[in-house]
C-alpha cells in the first residue's frame, strides 16, 4: 500500500486559489514557511505520530475516500499523509510549488478531518491533525482554494461565515420572529436580553438560506419556556472555515467574538444550532487557540438541549413522523462529543420507524462535506460526492429497508448529503431533528386541549 | 465589533452623569405596581431603568399587536410595528429604535427623529449622555447618524461604528473599494479602511476590527491587518513600524496620547506601546486591557498558563486565577484597585486586588467602585434571586430583577433599584441607603 501512495495523482481540477496563489512561489520561500510552521507551531505530537506510525495500513478501511476508490491506497489516511506532510519531513521542506499544490488539493479536498481513521490507528494518530499541519503549511503559503478561501474572509470581515451585515443578522431576526408569531401569538425572539439564561448560536447559512431553522428554534423555545436571547452584534456565528484552512489567529479572533458576547450578555450557557464543525471550533480548537482549556461559558449542542427538554418534559410529542428515518452521526458531535445516543433518544420520540444504517454511531461513514471541503465550492464537486460512493451505499441499505428520511443535525452534513443522495439518485429526504420536532411536537395553541 | 464595550448595558456608563443632582434622600419609594402591567399587557418584555431609577420601562404589546412602551406604568401614545433595544442613556432619557411600515427610527423619550432610514442599529452614547448616535443603512448604503445628522459620505459596507467620549465624532470600519464575489486576490489588496466622521483616512487595509478614540476626541486607533499574515495597529491612519501574527484591540493613555495594545510574538502575547514592548511579562494571553484614569495604570486580563486566567496590573499577574474565565474586569476611579469577575468550575466569584470575597454565586455582574474609590457593590445571582453585595458583604432582601447600583457623588450611600414581591404583588422599588446603615 505505502509504496504505490508515494506518488501523487494528478489533479484535472483547476482552482484559482490554488494555481494562483503558487504561481508565484519560490522554493526558498517553501521551505521556509514550512521550517517556520514545523519549527515553531509543532512539537511532541508531530513527533510521536510520525515516529509511531508503523505504515500498517489499518487506517485505510476507515476512511470513505479509500472504500470509494476501490481501494486506491492513494486515499487511504497513511497514503494521504505520506503524499503530504511526510514528504515534506522527508525533504526537509525542500519542495517546489507544483508539489505544494497537490498537497493542497490532497489535504483540502481528499480528507475530511473526520477522525474515524484515529480509531482505527493501533496506536490512535490522529492523521486530521497532520492533515491540518498541510493545510496551515498551505495557507501561509497562500495556496489556499478559493471558495473557502473566500469564506474564511467573510469572517474576517463579518465575524460571520457568509458576509451577512449587521442589519441583516437583526431583520432576519425580526422576519423571522414576524413569521413565527403568526403560528403562535406573541412568540419572541429576544434579542439583546441581558442575564438571559440560554445564548442560542446558530452558522453563517441559518440567516443567508435557511431562516427557517431560526423560526422553528424560536417555536421550540417558546414552547419549552426558555429564557433565551440572541445577539444584535457580530459574535452570533459558532461557525468557523478559518479553522479549517489553518487560519489559526482568525479563528481565536471569532471564537473571542462569540465567548465575549457570551459574557457580555451574562447568559448562563450556549445552545447551539444544529452544526458540527462550529462544535469543534468552539468546544475543542478555538476555544484552546486562545488559552481556554474547555469553552468559558458551557456549550451544548442542540441534540443534547432537545434531549434535555423532552427528558424535562418541557416539549412534548404531538404526533410521530410517520415515514421510516435512519440517522446519520455527524462526526464532529459523535465522535467528537458522543451525542449519538441522546440522538436516537429524541429521533426516537418523534419518529414511528427508526432504522439504522450501518455502520453507525462513532463509526459512521462521513458525509464527505465536513472538514470545510464541501466549502471549497463547485470546482471539487463532482470529487466530493465521488470520494463517497460508500455513504451512498450505506444509504441505499437503510433506504432498502424502509428509511425514507435521512436525519442529520449537521449544516455541513446536509450539504454533503444532499449532494449525495441527489449524484446517486437515492430519492431520500434530509431533515434537521429540529424539523422533525418542529413537526411533530405539541405547540401552544393545541397545548392542554 | 468590540462585543464587550460597545454595548454596555448603559446603567454602567453613569461615570460623567450628573448623579449630584439625582435624589439622594435616604428613603425606599414605590416606583411601579409590576403585577399591573402584567396584568394590563397580554405581551410584555424585560425591565429597564433609568440610572437615577426614577423611571422603568419596557416593550410592550397592545391588544391591536403594535408595539409601543410602558413608562412608569403609563404607555406612549404612539405606537409602532416594532420596537427594540430599549436603553437609558446616562442622562436617564429613554430611546429605542422604532419602525413603522418598513422605515425606521429612534424614539427618544417617545419623539421619534424626523428621519427615517431602511433600518438602524448600534445605539451609542456620549458619556454624558447629551449626544445619541446610529448605525444606519438606506438602499444598501451603509452610515452613522449623530444627532440625527448623516454622514455625507455613505458606504456600501459599515460595522464597529463607535462614539468619542465627547459625543462629537464617530468612527467606523468602512469597505473602500468594490470587491467581487469570491475574489480573494482583489480583497487582498485591502480594501477596507476607517471613516471618522464619515471622511475615510487615506490608506486601505486587508481588516480593520476595533477602533478606539483618544479622550479628547481627536485621535482614532484601530487594529489591522496588512496581509492576510501581518497585524498591527494603525494611529490616525498611520501604521505602527512592525507588523504581529495577531493584535487585540488598542487603547490610547488618557493623559498623552501614546497607544499601547496586546500583540502576539511567537507563542505568547505581550503588551506593546507606540510599537514597542511596553510589558517585560509574556503570557499565555492578554487583552481587554484598561488604563486608570491618571493614566498611570495597566490593567488586563491575561492568562499566565495555558488554562488559567487573572488579571495583570502593570504586568504582574495576581496569584490568584481561574480556569474557566474571568471577565468585567473594572479600575477605581483613583487607580489603586481593580476589582473583576472570576469563574471557576462553573461558580461565580468577585475577585478584587487579587483576592475572591468569601461566597461564590450562579452569576456575577460588573463590579461598580464608589467615587471615592473606598466601596465596591455587585449585583450577583443565586437559585434564580439576584442579591447586591456591599464591600463583600449581602445586602439584605433577595430581589426577582436587580439592577445595577450607583454610589452617591460622595460616596456616603447607594441607590439600590429592584424588583420585589410575590407574583400577584410585584414592586419595582428606589432605595437610597446610607452605606453606614448596612449592617456589618
Amino acid at each position: 500500500m505505502a509504496e504505490s501512495a508515494e506518488k501523487m495523482k494528478t489533479s484535472k481540477i483547476i482552482d484559482k486559489g490554488i494555481e494562483e496563489g503558487a504561481a508565484n512561489l519560490s522554493s526558498k520561500k517553501i521551505e521556509k514557511v514550512i521550517h517556520d510552521v514545523l519549527q515553531n507551531e509543532t512539537g511532541a505530537r508531530l513527533k510521536t505520530y510520525v515516529e509511531t506510525c508503523i505504515h500498517c495500513g489499518l487506517c485505510s478501511d476507515a476512511c470513505h475516500f479509500y472504500l470509494s476508490h476501490d481501494k486506491d491506497p492513494r486515499y487511504s489516511p497513511a497514503g494521504k499523509v505520506k503524499q503530504t506532510i511526510w514528504k515534506i519531513l522527508k525533504a526537509k521542506g525542500k519542495v517546489d510549488a507544483d508539489f505544494i499544490k497537490k498537497a493542497c488539493e490532497i489535504a483540502f479536498t481528499e480528507c475530511n478531518l473526520c477522525r474515524r481513521c484515529a480509531m482505527y490507528c493501533p496506536f490512535g494518530i490522529d492523521v486530521s491533525y497532520l492533515i491540518s499541519i498541510v493545510r496551515r503549511i498551505c495557507f501561509k503559503l497562500g495556496v489556499v482554494p478559493q471558495y473557502i478561501a473566500d469564506t474564511a474572509h467573510s469572517h474576517a470581515s463579518t465575524l460571520n461565515q457568509m458576509w451577512v451585515k449587521d442589519d441583516e443578522w437583526i431583520d432576519t431576526l425580526f422576519w423571522q420572529e414576524e413569521e413565527a408569531a403568526d403560528e403562535i401569538p406573541n412568540l419572541r425572539i429576544p434579542v439583546e436580553k441581558q442575564g438571559a439564561d440560554i445564548f442560542y448560536s446558530v452558522i453563517g447559512p441559518e440567516p443567508k438560506f435557511r431562516s427557517q431553522l431560526i423560526y422553528q428554534a424560536a417555536v421550540i423555545m417558546n414552547t419549552a419556556g426558555v429564557n433565551w436571547t440572541m445577539p444584535a452584534t457580530p459574535g452570533w456565528d459558532n461557525s468557523d472555515m478559518c479553522m479549517y484552512i489553518g487560519e489559526n489567529e482568525m479563528m481565536g479572533r471569532l471564537k473571542k467574538a462569540y465567548f465575549d458576547t457570551a459574557m457580555r450578555l451574562k447568559v448562563k450557557r450556549i445552545v447551539m444550532g444544529e452544526c458540527g464543525h462550529a462544535f469543534r471550533s468552539i468546544y475543542d480548537q478555538g476555544n484552546r487557540w486562545l488559552g481556554w482549556k474547555m469553552p468559558p461559558i458551557p456549550v451544548i449542542h442542540a441534540i443534547e438541549f432537545y434531549y434535555e427538554l423532552l427528558k424535562e418534559g418541557k416539549i412534548r410529542v404531538a404526533k410521530k413522523y410517520e415515514k421510516g428515518v435512519t440517522f446519520h452521526d455527524p462526526c464532529n458531535i459523535v465522535r467528537g462529543r458522543g451525542l449519538h445516543e441522546m440522538a436516537r433518544y429524541v429521533t426516537k420520540a418523534f419518529t414511528r420507524e427508526f432504522i439504522e444504517m450501518h455502520p453507525n454511531r462513532e463509526h459512521n461513514y462521513c458525509c464527505c462535506a465536513g472538514g470545510g471541503v464541501i466549502n471549497c465550492g463547485p470546482p471539487f464537486k463532482k470529487k466530493r460526492v465521488e470520494g463517497d460512493r460508500i455513504k451512498a451505499e450505506q444509504l441505499f441499505a437503510a433506504k432498502s429497508r424502509g428509511a425514507e428520511t435521512i436525519i442529520a443535525p449537521c449544516h455541513n452534513c446536509h450539504g454533503g448529503l444532499e449532494d449525495i443522495v441527489h449524484h446517486y439518485g437515492l430519492g431520500m429526504e434530509i431533515k434537521f431533528l429540529g424539523d422533525i420536532i418542529y413537526e411533530c411536537m405539541e405547540k401552544p395553541e393545541s397545548m392542554g386541549e | 465589533m468590540d462585543t464587550t464595550e460597545l454595548k454596555l448595558n448603559t446603567e454602567e456608563k453613569t461615570g460623567m452623569n450628573d448623579s449630584g443632582s439625582w435624589d439622594w434622600k435616604v428613603d425606599k419609594r414605590l416606583v411601579a405596581n409590576i403585577s399591573h402591567w402584567k396584568e394590563q399587557f397580554g405581551y410584555m418584555e424585560e425591565l429597564y431603568v433609568s440610572p437615577n431609577g426614577e423611571r422603568i420601562a419596557a416593550v410592550v404589546k397592545s391588544d391591536d399587536m403594535k408595539f409601543s412602551v410602558c413608562e412608569n406604568g403609563k404607555v406612549w401614545d404612539k405606537t409602532f410595528d416594532k420596537v427594540w433595544y430599549l436603553q437609558f442613556g446616562p442622562d436617564n432619557r429613554l430611546t429605542c429604535l422604532v419602525s413603522d411600515m418598513g422605515a425606521w427610527t429612534i424614539a427618544i423619550d417617545g419623539e421619534p427623529w424626523e428621519k427615517r432610514f431602511d433600518f438602524i442599529w448600534n445605539t451609542q452614547f456620549s458619556e454624558n449622555g447629551k449626544d445619541i448616535a446610529v448605525s444606519a443603512q438606506t438602499e444598501m448604503e451603509y452610515f452613522a447618524v449623530l444627532n440625527g445628522i448623516e454622514w455625507e459620505k455613505k458606504y456600501s459596507v459599515m460595522t464597529n461604528m463607535v462614539m468619542s467620549q465627547d459625543g462629537a465624532h464617530t468612527a467606523a470600519v468602512v469597505q473602500t473599494i468594490p470587491v467581487g464575489a469570491a475574489d480573494i486576490f482583489k480583497f487582498r489588496e485591502g480594501c477596507f479602511s476607517v471613516a471618522v466622521d464619515g471622511n475615510p483616512w487615506d490608506i486601505n487595509f486587508v481588516n480593520v476590527w476595533e477602533i478606539n478614540f483618544s479622550k479628547d476626541g481627536a485621535h482614532a486607533v484601530a487594529e489591522v491587518r496588512t496581509t492576510i499574515y501581518d497585524y498591527t495597529v494603525a494611529v490616525d491612519g498611520r501604521l505602527w513600524n512592525q507588523t504581529f501574527p495577531a493584535v487585540w484591540k488598542p487603547r490610547f493613555s488618557p493623559v498623552n496620547n501614546s497607544v499601547t495594545a496586546p500583540v502576539r510574538k511567537g507563542d505568547s502575547w505581550m503588551l506593546f506601546k507606540d510599537g514597542r514592548q511596553f510589558w517585560d511579562q509574556h503570557f499565555s494571553q492578554l487583552w481587554d486591557h484598561l488604563y486608570s484614569n491618571d493614566g498611570n495604570h495597566i490593567a488586563a486580563i491575561v492568562a499566565p498558563k495555558f488554562g488559567r486566567w487573572t488579571i495583570a496590573v502593570d504586568g504582574r499577574p495576581w496569584s490568584l486565577t481561574f480556569g474557566d474565565l474571568v471577565t468585567d474586569m473594572v479600575i477605581s476611579p483613583d487607580g489603586k484597585k481593580v476589582a473583576c469577575v472570576g469563574k471557576e468550575k462553573d461558580f461565580w466569584s468577585v475577585v478584587v486586588d487579587g483576592r475572591a470575597w468569601s461566597e461564590a454565586y450562579d452569576m456575577v455582574w460588573k463590579p461598580v467602585f464608589s467615587p471615592d474609590s473606598q466601596h465596591i457593590a455587585v449585583k450577583v445571582e443565586k437559585r434564580g434571586y439576584f442579591y447586591l453585595l456591599v464591600d463583600g458583604k449581602t445586602m439584605e432582601g433577595e430581589f426577582k430583577v436587580l439592577f445595577n447600583p450607583v454610589f452617591s457623588p460622595d460616596s456616603q450611600k447607594i441607590l439600590v433599584k429592584g424588583i420585589t414581591g410575590n407574583p400577584d404583588e410585584e414592586n419595582y422599588y428606589r432605595q437610597v441607603i446610607r452605606l453606614s446603615d448596612i449592617p456589618g
